[in-house]
């Protein structure tokens, strides 16, 4: 690839990226020299603002182009991706704002882990080349890593912490041995240049070794079954603005990256991928359909239902076609709005013994605290994927894609996964709307009930309201990956 | 008064949408409050009648095809659209729904104290699901309604159901939900197949032998149990025994009907061979669903509970008449389906009644009644003789002409099927003698009340129209007489090209 960088206006493609690696540093600078007491608050709100701005940026100035020598990549599909991850990682920031003091996130930190690890993200999207696509994952991963052990006198925090890293450490690890075997077998570590090789002859049973070890990392960060038993430890343990921020725009950044690793790569060897790809999809959805039933921490549940979200997801994936990709893009963005959501209910209720935590505790809210069990409700229903929610939409556009590319087994087995699912998920309903008033909750902070309630109202007219750019928008981004 | 005319459906299917927000936005929680919440439910529903009234008046019933059609794309020309339309096989749920909303929104003014305003506000979100489920021609959004009745029904058995309410809402949802999944794959095969959603076109598409097999039993699931054919009806009597007067009135009423409904709009026509290779395993089923569960709800202690039973048996009818393929058959479902409506729905609401008094639905409980509820033994009869088929209530017409039209089909269906006129004749009139006649020796019998106004208000209506209809069939029949003409035409005549091609390879 071309690589004459002549003035700074060749660097259009990555500017949002730059505007995130400059904010940082300015943010840990505005840290230092603001009063302890308000540095935080500062930090935050700047931070937050530019998570906003560049999203802004993506979608005002977008501008495609392949840079330095070939190893970042930006397109429609990045740029679609990569709006969803700021966004995510923005109101993941703004939800935690009014509970910072309680779960120990009131440090100016934590605001800048958050822009650093969102900037990895970013560069893994974009990623178009083995090693920018190991330093974007790496740089998100450190960061999560400490972001997950940031309650630090809090024994959970760091146990969590601990094993995300030792977990998240070997699958990086497998995904760098398998990125060596891929080098190995083809010469090359640019993702396009791989796939040019691989369509040359037959491909050797290194490169598919390599493949599997690639996709077993991929795995890890996606948090696929049998690669998921991480997920409801370190949901489980960090504190709740961390979870929400974890099941957000990290899993949208590695479906991305996912998506992006099989089909720019190792599109000559569909076969090959897609099985394991149907195989990681089946397992989740049932693993986790069956695995949630049990549970009664709600952490715990949203860590099992998001293994089988991404199951679901990976559905679409399956089907190795464009509508495929399409149905990816619109599942990961309702799910994004779905989890923040939830998590926002999640956080609004608090009464003197901290926050919820059983699904017990919810036990009448449908007549203490109407709105937020109103909202719970509704994306409970919507992750079943009942109609009219955004939910059932998510899930028609993966099968619609399944369906066409004949997976039939795939397509009953999921469809039957989210039946067994509904289970679950009903309890909570069940829990809230048809049992009598346990506790007793405060009053939550305005910003939570808002965003409550865009979570909730784009949910349920979602048919009228976000269908039609989400669906259009998500076809070009499809596109540019064919 | 054109812009009515052309967005009829719409205005229909979304006008209690509007009566929700007015309800959301009532404020107050007193009972001033929970007052006005239900003169707006019972506002809107009564003009949603109207209009689906109106709509009824215009309705051109010498066209076959789909009227008030209304057809925006959504993403694309074919894929998920916004289209609209209705013909003779589904105006006439239409105006069903719209005649039982207000009843049942009556039928919940005193019974109901407790969330008032979610209650109505489920009822009349329920209401937009089922007028969508038969207006709409957009075959993922018929899936839409059609699965989205659940969040509102599930809700409604769960919250102000009886004792026994979580576990019946949870089969509720789990039958319907599971049988329903499968449907919606085959809504997806179906597209990739025909290349669009539209049903409209999808009517005229031939979809090739060898999907048809597995497009038909993937509808069967969902249909099967929703309507609910014998084995699939175990969910029903639950549902029917804890959900509320309203709820119960609803679900026999209306959610039966999107099965039959269903089965006419899309086994029928859409797969024409399947449904003749399938129609003898049909015919069994409905058979054995006339002549078990008749004898099952002879043993019913529950009034609910037996009436829920003979919603499956007279639900046998409509299966066999849909599937026998004839006019006769066909014609005497639909009639069946209106008729059972309105009769089921007025048992339930007469149950409701002493119910509201006694609170208990054993028959034990009751007998007697006749001496001081004259009024109530009245209404309780014409719909017991309704239910049992007598000749001049809107249950023989519809018993009738379903059984004539199997006899030219199958002898020994229609031999079996006709044991259903007896074994009914025997549960029901058994039930009445038992919770009316009698002598009134229980002490806490001795001081109930007959009907009072509103309660006169919901069922003299029904009275009027099971005897209307038992004597006029007239207007029913000929609403739907072209378009059943046309679709038994056509499943006959593909029937025939395959016959015919059958012969050519031979």
């Amino acid at each position: 690839m071309n690589s004459d960088l002549t003035s700074f206006a060749d660097l259009a493609p990555a500017f949002p990226e730059l505007m995130l690696a400059i904010g940082a540093i300015v943010l840990l600078m505005v840290g230092v020299f603001t009063s302890a007491k308000s540095s935080n608050q500062v930090v935050l709100g700047i931070a937050m603002g530019l998570l906003a701005l560049t999203a802004v940026l993506e979608v005002i100035h977008p501008v495609n182009g392949v840079l330095f020598n070939g190893a970042f990549v930006q397109d429609d599909f990045a740029r679609f991706m990569k709006v969803l991850v700021l966004i995510g990682s923005a109101f993941a920031l703004a939800i935690s704002v009014s509970s910072a003091d309680e779960h120990k996130l009131n440090k100016f930190e934590y605001p800048v882990l958050v822009v650093l690890a969102t900037l990895g993200m970013l560069m893994m999207i974009s990623a178009n080349d083995l090693i920018s696509l190991y330093v974007g994952l790496e740089l998100q991963s450190l960061s999560l890593y400490v972001i997950a052990a940031f309650k630090r006198d809090s024994g959970k925090a760091t146990e969590a912490g601990l094993k995300y890293f030792v977990l998240g450490a070997l699958s990086s690890g497998m995904l760098l041995y398998g990125s060596s075997m891929v080098y190995g077998f083809t010469g090359h570590t640019q993702l396009n240049l791989i796939a040019e090789a691989i369509s040359l002859g037959e491909p050797s049973l290194g490169l598919i070794v390599g493949l599997v070890f690639v996709l077993a990392g991929l795995a890890f960060k996606v948090s696929a079954v049998p690669f998921h038993m991480w997920t409801p430890d370190v949901y489980q343990g960090v504190p709740t603005p961390v979870t929400a921020f974890f099941a957000s725009a990290p899993k949208v950044a590695a479906m991305a990256l996912f998506v992006r690793v099989v089909f720019d790569t190792f599109e000559p060897i569909a076969k090959d991928w897609q099985q394991i790809v149907i195989f990681i999809s089946i397992a989740s959805m049932i693993l986790a359909a069956f695995a949630a039933i049990g549970q009664k921490n709600i952490k715990r549940l949203i860590a099992y239902s998001s293994i089988g979200h991404v199951g679901f997801a990976l559905v679409g994936l399956s089907a190795g076609s464009q509508i495929g990709v399409e149905g990816v893009a619109v599942y990961m963005a309702i799910y994004l709005t779905m989890t923040l959501g939830l998590f926002a209910c999640i956080l609004a209720l608090k009464n003197d013994e901290g926050y919820v935590e059983q699904i017990d505790d919810l036990a009448g809210l449908a007549q203490s605290r109407p709105f937020v069990a109103a909202g719970i409700a509704i994306i409970m229903f919507s992750l079943i994927g009942l109609p009219p929610l955004a939910g059932f939409f998510a899930k028609w556009q993966v099968f619609l894609a399944a369906i066409e590319a004949q997976l039939f087994v795939l397509a009953v087995i999921g469809v039957l996964a989210s039946a067994v699912s509904a289970f679950y998920y009903l309890r909570i309903i069940k829990v809230m709307y048809f049992d009598e008033v346990v506790h007793q909750f405060d009053e939550s902070v305005f910003a939570l009930r808002f965003i409550i309630a865009i979570s909730g109202f784009l949910i349920v007219t979602y048919y009228f309201t976000l269908g039609v750019p989400l669906t259009q928008w998500a076809q070009t981004a499809a596109g540019s990956l064919f | 008064m054109n812009i009515i005319n052309n967005n009829i459906l719409s205005i229909l299917t979304f006008l209690p949408l509007v009566g929700v927000f007015f309800l959301l936005i009532v404020p107050g929680n007193d009972e001033l409050a929970k007052n006005n919440m239900r003169r707006i439910a019972l506002a809107t529903t009564l003009v949603t009648f109207v209009f689906s009234l109106v709509m009824w008046a215009m309705f051109d019933s010498s066209n076959p095809g789909f009227q008030f059609v209304q057809n925006h794309s959504w993403i694309g020309d074919d894929v998920i659209g916004y289209r609209m339309g209705v013909d003779g096989i589904s105006i006439l749920f239409i105006v069903l729904t719209g005649l039982l909303m207000p009843m049942c929104v009556l039928a919940s003014w005193e019974s109901v104290q407790n969330r008032v305003r979610e209650y109505m506000v489920a009822f009349l979100i329920l209401e937009f699901l089922m007028i969508g489920v038969f207006a709409t021609l957009d075959l993922a959004m018929f899936y839409v309604f059609f699965e989205g009745g659940l969040i509102p029904m599930f809700l409604i058995i769960g919250i102000w159901g009886g004792k026994k309410r979580i576990q019946a809402s949870y089969k509720f949802f789990f039958y319907t939900f599971i049988g329903s999944v499968l449907m919606l794959l085959a809504v997806m095969a179906m597209y990739w197949q025909a290349g669009t959603l539209d049903i409209s076109k999808l009517l005229q598409f031939e979809f090739s032998s060898e999907s048809q097999y597995w497009l038909w039993l993937a509808f069967f699931a969902s249909l099967a149990v929703k309507m609910p054919m014998w084995p699939f009806h175990r969910w029903l009597p639950e549902a029917h025994v804890e959900a509320p007067t309203a709820g119960s009135v609803i679900l026999a009423a209306i959610l039966l009907k999107m099965g039959g409904y269903g089965f006419l709009r899309f086994s029928l026509p859409m797969f024409p061979e399947a449904s003749a290779y399938f129609s003898n395993f049909v015919f069994v089923l409905s058979v054995a669903a006339i002549i078990i569960t008749s004898l099952v709800a002879l043993v019913q202690e529950d009034i609910k509970k037996l009436i829920a039973y003979s919603s499956v048996a007279h639900m046998g009818y409509v299966t066999m008449g849909i599937f026998a393929g004839n006019i006769l058959g066909v014609q005497g479902a639909i009639f069946q389906m209106i008729s059972h409506g309105i009769v089921s729905g007025a048992l339930f609401l007469c149950v409701g009644v002493i119910y509201d008094r006694m609170h208990t639905r054993q028959i034990d409980a009751y007998g007697g009644l006749v001496e001081r509820m004259p009024k109530y033994a009245f209404a309780f009869m014409v719909f017991t003789m309704a239910n049992v088929g007598l000749p001049g209530t809107s249950g023989f017409v519809g018993e009738f002409l379903t059984l004539m039209g199997i006899f030219q089909v199958n002898t020994w269906v229609a031999f079996g099927a006709a044991f259903g006129v007896i074994f009914s004749a025997g549960y029901a009139l058994w039930l009445y003698r038992r919770v009316i006649f009698g002598v009134l020796e229980k002490e806490n019998l001795k001081a109930i009340m007959d009907m009072s106004p509103r309660e006169m208000a919901v069922i003299v209506p029904l009275i009027f129209l099971t005897i209307f209809f038992g004597f006029y069939p007239a207007p029913i029949l000929d609403a739907t007489a072209a378009s059943v003409e046309q679709l038994v035409n056509q499943y006959q005549m593909s029937l025939g090209q395959v016959g015919a091609l059958a012969e050519v390879a031979r």
